[in-house]
């Protein structure tokens, strides 16, 4: 019994995410004048109405699988990389580099994500060298440069990286050999190989984490950098490590991304991809298997809400305030007050129907 | 050219100045409010409806107020009253207000395309003042928000120096515990300065959106709320320091609007990003003795 009302506690806030987004929906809906069960109808039906719908939110999932993890492991390192979005754009960029200005050649799309990785890890090592030199706050430091880095996107995309017809501001189309191969093409011409690999990369980081003497040592500075020291931990070289570690993942999400999805650079290549993870992240409580069902709950919202939008007319930039209540609703139900105060509640039930039974 | 230049870029620093002066405020009693953005932009939204409803800019000044104290208080009852993390609610508050502003937006009035016409505030010449050469149309010729902006900064600076009040914020700040033991409730203390802030990050965003922009368009604020976080760092929390950085970020912005007048061919898209790399920059200087509050960011819950 005891158990059960704690797997209740742990589905509450899932349900809760799930119930907030249907009636924000519906709300705006109605504020709009549109039918609020035609609008969640199709928020429901645009994700999970069709093996298309389904493949759609799997790759849209992905970069929040790849961003989520680096968020992931940012935090439980007492790092609070909130440039997840930064670094995801810069590995964007250089994948671009190498897809545009080089090759054909067999194995370019390897090097191509190897680009993405390097460029991710070093976006993240300003902010990691300001902390551990300066003192400055990372909080800061990455947010600055998720704006540096749009803006070198969009520098490149409208210059260097430019396509050869200079119609729009967006790069050539990347050769061939650089596109991620796809998985059933039969089935869904969408599905590319980066989706079970963002899936790998996020159960290595939470096994990094939690499996190697490294990840124990970071998870210990997350906790208490001073215990850390004190224990006689490289702590200043074990930040620098997980900085560059958080951006290599991220940086890597925007090379799966440019190689698999979009096969070109452009300026609004991240919704915002890097912020949402942080969501994600939490929503998942900084774990993998919650983090996945995070990042497939928001990709569904995603896909669901540009149906909504197509269908009923009501505006998909909605599933951005469904994301954000819900990370709120999310954050005070994993307050301590709020916590103690259900389980209360639960303890309370069980002993009810246990007297009844 | 240069006083074009100079109104321009003070002009364009005020709303950066209105916001970090609020997270200063915030910040100092020991609260990190990431939902500065969320903030700024539901201000902005709120002026936009309410001026263009009243066809005069000042409802929308108040209701840009009003607006940025409850987003503020929002983030308080979540991140104060109920200590929940605070940077996790100020990230569900700038998503909140970027989705909810652009989706309610939308949906009053229709899609993106048209940007609205609003009633912009006016420009008050100041009466002798504004005759000055060069300091006149600089400083003295502004519409009242800058005035305002400008007003603020020695009076914080003496309020949180000089005063009884101002000793109890930094306290909160610096030991909530030991602020609480002396019978300060900590909580109800924060709450108010947040809703102070709150009131000043909206102002910010009717300055934005009935000033600079004079119109209101989705994510209007375009990241502004975040600099102003990296302003109130850089000014080492002090508000002249804050004013200094606002002022640079403005200068930079309109340096970017003079390079495009001129025929020099510069990509604008560098020129956008230069207060970001300057804000930066700026960060990698040695810190003098200044440091963050030391309870900053921590909820303070009691035993």
């Amino acid at each position: 019994m005891n158990r059960l009302s704690g797997l209740l506690l742990r589905l509450f806030p899932a349900a809760l995410a799930i119930a907030v987004a249907l009636g924000l929906a519906a709300i705006v809906a109605a504020v709009g004048g549109h039918a609020p069960g035609r609008a969640v109808g199709a928020l429901v039906s645009g994700s999970l109405g069709s093996a298309e719908n389904v493949a759609d939110v799997l790759v849209r999932a992905t970069p929040l699988v790849l961003t989520g993890a680096a968020v992931m492991l940012a935090f439980r390192s007492g790092i609070f990389n909130i440039g997840a979005e930064g670094q995801f754009l810069a590995g964007a960029l250089a994948a671009g580099v190498v897809g545009t200005k080089t090759g054909p050649f067999p194995g370019q799309a390897l090097v191509a994500l190897l680009a993405g990785v390097l460029a991710g890890a070093a976006w993240a090592s300003l902010p990691a060298l300001l902390r551990i030199r300066r003192g400055v706050s990372e909080v800061i430091t990455t947010i600055l440069l998720n704006f540096i880095a749009l803006y070198l996107v969009s520098f490149a995309v409208n210059g260097p990286l430019q396509e050869k017809s200079r119609t729009y501001p967006q790069s050539d189309a990347l050769a061939s050999t650089a596109d991620l191969w796809r998985l059933a093409p039969s089935i869904d011409d969408r599905l590319h190989v980066g989706v079970p690999f963002a899936l790998l990369v996020a159960i290595a980081a939470g096994a990094l984490l939690s499996r190697t003497s490294l990840g124990l040592r970071l998870r210990a500075a997350g906790l208490n950098a001073d215990a850390a020291r004190l224990a006689g931990f490289p702590v200043v070289r074990d930040l620098a490590l997980a900085f560059a570690l958080s951006g290599a993942i991220a940086g890597l999400g925007g090379a799966v991304e440019l190689c698999g999805v979009t096969h070109r650079l452009y300026e609004k290549l991240s919704p915002g991809y890097g912020y949402t993870a942080i969501a994600v992240a939490l929503l998942g409580g900084l774990r993998v298997p919650g983090m996945v069902a995070g990042a497939l709950f928001f990709a569904a919202l995603g896909a669901g809400a540009s149906s909504m939008e197509r269908t009923v007319g009501v505006s998909a930039v909605l599933a951005v305030a469904v994301q954000g209540a819900t990370l709120l609703a999310v954050a005070i139900l994993g307050t301590p007050a709020v916590v103690r105060r259900l389980e209360r509640a639960g303890l309370r039930r069980t002993a009810a129907t246990g007297e009844a039974s | 050219m240069i006083v074009d230049f100079l109104a321009a870029g003070l002009a364009l620093g005020t709303p950066i100045l209105l916001a970090a002066l609020g997270e200063l405020l915030v910040e100092r009693s020991g609260v990190l409010d990431i939902g500065l953005e969320g903030t700024m932009l539901v201000g902005a939204f709120a002026a936009a409806v309410a001026a263009q409803q009243a066809g005069t800019p000042l409802p929308g000044v108040l209701a840009a107020a009003a607006a940025g104290i409850a987003v503020a208080l929002l983030f308080g009852t979540a991140a104060v009253l109920l200590g929940a993390d605070q940077i996790i609610v100020g990230t569900a508050i700038n998503l909140l207000a970027l989705g909810g502003t652009g989706a309610l937006y939308r949906e009053v009035y229709g899609e993106t395309g048209t940007s609205l016409v609003l009633p912009t505030l006016p420009r008050i010449e100041l009466p002798v003042l504004s005759k000055l050469p060069v300091v006149g149309p600089v400083l003295f010729s502004q519409h009242a928000l800058v005035y305002l902006a400008l007003l603020l900064v020695p009076a914080m600076a003496f309020f949180l120096a000089r005063t009884g009040l101002g000793l109890r914020v930094r306290a909160l700040g610096d030991h909530p515990r030991a602020a609480e033991s002396l019978g300060l409730p900590v909580r109800r203390d924060r709450m108010i300065v947040l809703a102070v802030a709150g009131a000043l990050a909206g102002l910010a965003g009717a300055a934005l959106s009935l000033a600079s922009a004079g119109s209101f368009v989705e994510g209007v604020t375009a990241g502004r709320g975040f600099v102003a976080l990296a302003v109130v760092v850089f000014g080492r929390w002090s508000p002249w320091g804050v004013l200094a950085g606002s002022l640079l970020f403005g200068v930079a912005s309109a340096l970017q609007f003079q390079f495009q007048a001129t025929a020099i061919r510069l990509p604008y898209q560098l020129f956008l990003m230069l207060p970001y790399v300057l804000t930066l920059l700026a960060l990698l200087l040695p810190r003098g003795l200044a440091r963050a509050p030391l309870a900053l960011g921590a909820s303070y819950e009691r035993d």
